[in-house]
């Protein structure tokens, strides 16, 4: 077994076990912070997959931002393991079940690839230089839109976050 | 092809084009108007068979079949619309429109008092009966005479129920049209049967292809054709239509139920006689049916009071001698008796009418009496036509009647007694009305009697014709016992019957013989017309209850009531019962059931739609993995 | 590795990322299952990258085949982040109405 070997099944180990413990969880703080774990060990997988720009970018986006907010809100609701209600048990098992087969009727359908990820030569695609070049080259203007998008979150989220009281009053000021 | 055989299609045509002027301007002609166009068609069809009748008489003459069109003509079938001149049905063209133009002239004056439009319409049905019997005897083929079949039969109704705001005519026209409905069956059966088994269905192609067939097909074909004709000519069980239909004007009686439509079963046999000669199993049931209903119609004739049921049953009576006629192989006596009962029955009951007409409508005979002095014509034809029935010679029944007796005791002498004692007991009771109608002394209400008067001469003219016809009409046929070879009607007839001549067996018997037994039935109807003279041409009678085997025979044997429990009933019972039940239950029911069910299952439906949105979501993820399931690996 | 392994692996998150929204009633835990599941497919595709562009680079030295995706990775993660910003204003909305936030009070969805 080579070291990439080990490092993969080592990852793989918390990724899926972080995973399990994500939905597994009673209080959801738990819940936020193994989601965390989960988000560690998918940038160790691109490291290993030498996507060296996505693996700091996942770390810095996911785990430093999107991680955070929910952890905000979360506190924001003072939610605590005793105050979560459970849904029945039939719809658990039903949950359970239908995540289950779903797995399995993928896994079965792709049983057949047999092509590698490669070895260690390559020509460093997920080197940040390579990768800024194409992304502002052939796909500049997906680029640009994406800041539209986030402009129009952040306006979507302000006004979601205002009392009903604050819009009215600001629409009679602004009139 | 002969000149006026060519336009032989005018014949029917023009009763046609008469029903189409007086139906559709109903409310515009006037009557005279009316009553001109639809009798002169009739008589200048009557012009136009004389012609016809003048080439089928020229010597050398063979039957000719004027084609007009394709009837049905689809790969394995072919049948023409064609029209087929030969003696027998230029016979029957004389008859249908010589005595309808009298019948029509005379129905001028009889219907005066119905309105213009209703005037109109009578005549209108009346042409169209005539349009459809012309085509019955005129055509090629069995499917053209079922056409002519059913048109009269559908005529026959109408006229039955002309006056259409008395239920019981409605009933009574309801009840022919089911009865003659019944005896269509077994028609198309055998036409269904000829079809198949001859592939053709023109009387020359079946009788050329029935001299090769097995005797059960042409047996049970001859039945079946025998059922049509029972239906039509009111023979057992399916007589009792004839009756009830005296509800209509006694015009359309005296021609649709004495002369034309009720002949059409004759002819049919007549015209199939090759058929029935193979078949001496159906030929022996004709017989015996004619026989028996002969004598049943008789002995219910004894005990009724109304003058047009009298005839009514007097002509199911004969009808049934005819029909015994064709059943012993005597074709020509069968048609010989046609055309004369033809002239003395349509003299009777245009008299009948001419009775009515001057008691203002009233037919019961034991209300009238003594009228041979107030309507003479009208007694005097009436008494010519009596005899004539009754077979007395030198009248025309007397040399038709015997014919057939003659033949039936060469068959079987059981048919030959059972025929005399019918022809007694028609002597009996045709004399029974005609004392009571016309001797003794009046029985009506005084209001009757001031209004008595002779009919005009439009009822009067054909009257007098009519007996005329009904004094020389036997000549025609005169017996080799009186004179060799002077029966002009069997020669002139002789190629339509020539096949089935041989076929029937029977056994001569001598001239003299023959001519005593003559005698001696002659002798004996007299003394029945005595003894009826003696019962009923008194003074001061009046209707006697009539108690036991009397009272049987004047409820016609209960037949009606017979009829009623066995068949009408249970169809009533099945009917009320497939409307409540099988239609309301069932079919409605399922009908419903299937919107309630529909109804259930949204209501089922519904409640996936809980706002859940975690079961939307499983919902969601579970037909995913279906479809994956579908798409990898069943390769829908 | 063998592309089959990172598949499976792919697959594994994905599904217990189902799991866990079929199962969860709290719909912020709801809301952190769908990030798993993206994050699932994000591996899948940097995966699927590096096969194609080790495909290419036995032909071709110089050849930039697998970028796109990664690329692409890159793109889901800016629509997440985004989508995160507006679903969270949404769910604190209606805490803010309801107090609680039980997918089961969602159930005026029926009417």
């Amino acid at each position: 077994m080579s070291i990439n070997e080990i490092l993969f099944w080592f990852l793989s180990t918390i990724a899926i076990s972080g995973a399990l413990l994500v939905i597994f969880s009673k209080n959801p703080v738990h819940s936020v912070l193994w989601l965390v774990v989960v988000f560690f060990a998918i940038s160790g997988h691109y490291v290993l997959l030498n996507a060296q720009f996505l693996a700091i970018v996942n770390m810095i986006v996911y785990a430093g931002a999107i991680m955070v907010l929910f952890l905000f809100v979360i506190m924001l609701m003072n939610m605590n393991a005793d105050q979560e209600p459970q849904k029945g048990k039939w719809m658990k098992m039903a949950g359970v079940i239908s995540g289950g087969s779903l797995m399995l009727i993928l896994v079965a359908a792709l049983r057949y690839n047999q092509s590698t990820t490669g070895g260690e030569e390559e020509a460093g695609i997920g080197l940040i230089q390579n990768l800024g070049k194409i992304l502002f080259s052939d796909f500049v203007v997906p680029f640009e839109i994406s800041s539209v998008l986030f402009l129009s979150a952040m306006v979507g989220a302000v006004v979601l976050g205002k009392k009903e009281k604050e819009i009215i009053e600001s629409d009679t000021i602004n009139n | 092809m002969s000149g006026m055989i060519k336009v032989g299609y005018l014949i029917p045509l023009l009763p046609l084009i008469g029903f189409l002027i007086n139906g559709l301007g109903r409310n515009f002609l006037s009557k005279r108007l009316v009553g001109i166009i639809g009798s002169g068609v009739l008589v200048l069809s009557f012009v136009l068979s004389l012609f016809i009748f003048n080439e089928v008489t020229a010597s050398g003459f063979t039957s000719q079949v004027v084609y007009l069109f394709d009837f049905i003509k689809t790969a394995g079938l072919d049948i023409p619309f064609a029209f087929q001149f030969d003696q027998l049905s230029a016979l029957f063209l004389l008859v249908i429109t010589g005595i309808g133009s009298l019948i029509h002239i005379y129905s001028t004056a009889y219907m005066h008092e119905e309105s213009e439009a209703h005037y109109a319409r009578y005549f209108a049905y009346l042409n169209l009966f005539v349009f459809f019997m012309l085509i019955l005897v005129l055509g090629s083929s069995y499917v053209t005479m079922f056409i002519g079949w059913e048109g009269v039969g559908l005529s026959s109704y109408l006229l039955i129920g002309f006056w259409f705001t008395n239920n019981n005519y409605n009933n009574a026209a309801k009840k022919a049209f089911v009865m003659n409905r019944i005896g269509d069956l077994g028609f198309l059966l055998a036409i269904f049967w000829m079809l198949s088994q001859f592939g053709v269905i023109t009387y020359t192609g079946v009788f050329e292809k029935a001299t090769t067939a097995s005797v059960s097909v042409i047996t049970g074909i001859t039945l079946l054709l025998f059922v049509g004709a029972m239906g039509k000519s009111a023979q057992i069980p399916l007589y009792t239509w004839l009756p009830d239909a005296m509800a209509g004007p006694t015009p359309v009686s005296a021609l649709i139920h004495a002369a034309t439509m009720v002949t059409a079963g004759i002819y049919m046999i007549a015209r199939s006689n090759v058929l029935y000669s193979l078949a001496p199993i159906s030929q022996n049931l004709v017989a015996i049916i004619g026989v028996s209903t002969a004598l049943l119609a008789a002995t219910i004739a004894l005990k009724q009071n109304d003058i047009k049921k009298v005839l009514a049953y007097s002509t199911v009576s004969q009808l049934g001698l005819m029909f015994l006629a064709l059943g012993v192989g005597a074709y020509t006596a069968g048609v010989f008796h046609v055309m004369t009962h033809a002239f003395f029955k349509a003299l009777l009951f245009l008299g009948a009418g001419s009775v009515i007409h001057a008691m203002h409508h009233e037919q019961d005979i034991y209300k009238m009496g003594g009228l041979r002095k107030k309507l003479p014509i009208t007694h005097f034809t009436f008494l010519i036509g009596c005899l004539a029935i009754a077979g007395i010679p030198p009248f025309a029944g007397f040399f038709s009647k015997d014919e057939i007796l003659t033949a039936a005791l060469e068959k079987n002498i059981i048919y030959y007694v059972l025929g005399v004692i019918t022809s007694l007991m028609t002597a009996f009771y045709m004399f029974r009305m005609y004392f009571l109608t016309f001797h003794g002394n009046f029985r009506g209400t005084d209001d009757q009697q001031h209004h008595l008067h002779e009919s005009p001469a439009a009822m009067t003219f054909p009257l007098v014709v009519l007996a005329l016809l009904s004094i020389v009409g036997g000549w025609v046929g005169i017996p080799a016992v009186f004179m060799e070879n002077a029966h002009r009607l069997s020669n002139y007839l002789s190629p339509v019957f020539a096949a089935s001549h041989h076929k029937t067996a029977h056994q001569s018997i001598s001239h003299s013989m023959e001519l005593a037994i003559m005698a001696g039935v002659v002798a004996l109807i007299a003394i029945s017309i005595f003894a009826a003279k003696t019962m009923f041409a008194k003074e001061g009678l009046s209707e006697e209850k009539s108690s036991g085997f009397g009272k049987l025979l004047e409820n016609k044997w209960y037949v009606d009531e017979i009829y009623d429990t066995i068949i009408v009933q249970p169809i009533n019972h099945l009917s009320s019962f497939s409307s409540r039940i099988i239609d309301n239950k069932i079919i409605d029911g399922t009908v419903n059931g299937v919107g309630k069910i529909l109804q259930f299952s949204a209501r089922q439906f519904r409640l996936l739609q809980s706002g859940q949105v975690g079961s939307y979501v499983l919902i969601m993820v579970v037909s995913i993995i279906l479809f994956f399931i579908f798409q990898l690996f069943w390769n829908i | 590795m063998p592309i089959h392994y990172y598949i499976f692996l792919s697959l594994c998150l994905f599904s217990i990322g189902i799991v866990g929204v079929l199962t969860r009633r709290n719909a912020i835990v709801i809301f952190m299952c769908i990030e798993l599941m993206l994050n699932a497919v994000n591996l899948l595709l940097v995966a699927f990258s590096r096969m194609h562009q080790a495909a290419a680079y036995a032909i071709d030295h110089t050849s930039m085949a697998g970028a796109e995706a990664q690329l692409f990775v890159f793109f889901i993660m800016v629509v997440a982040a985004a989508e995160v910003t507006v679903g969270l204003a949404i769910i604190v909305m209606l805490y803010r109405n309801i107090h609680s936030v039980d997918i089961n009070f969602l159930n005026r969805l029926k009417h």
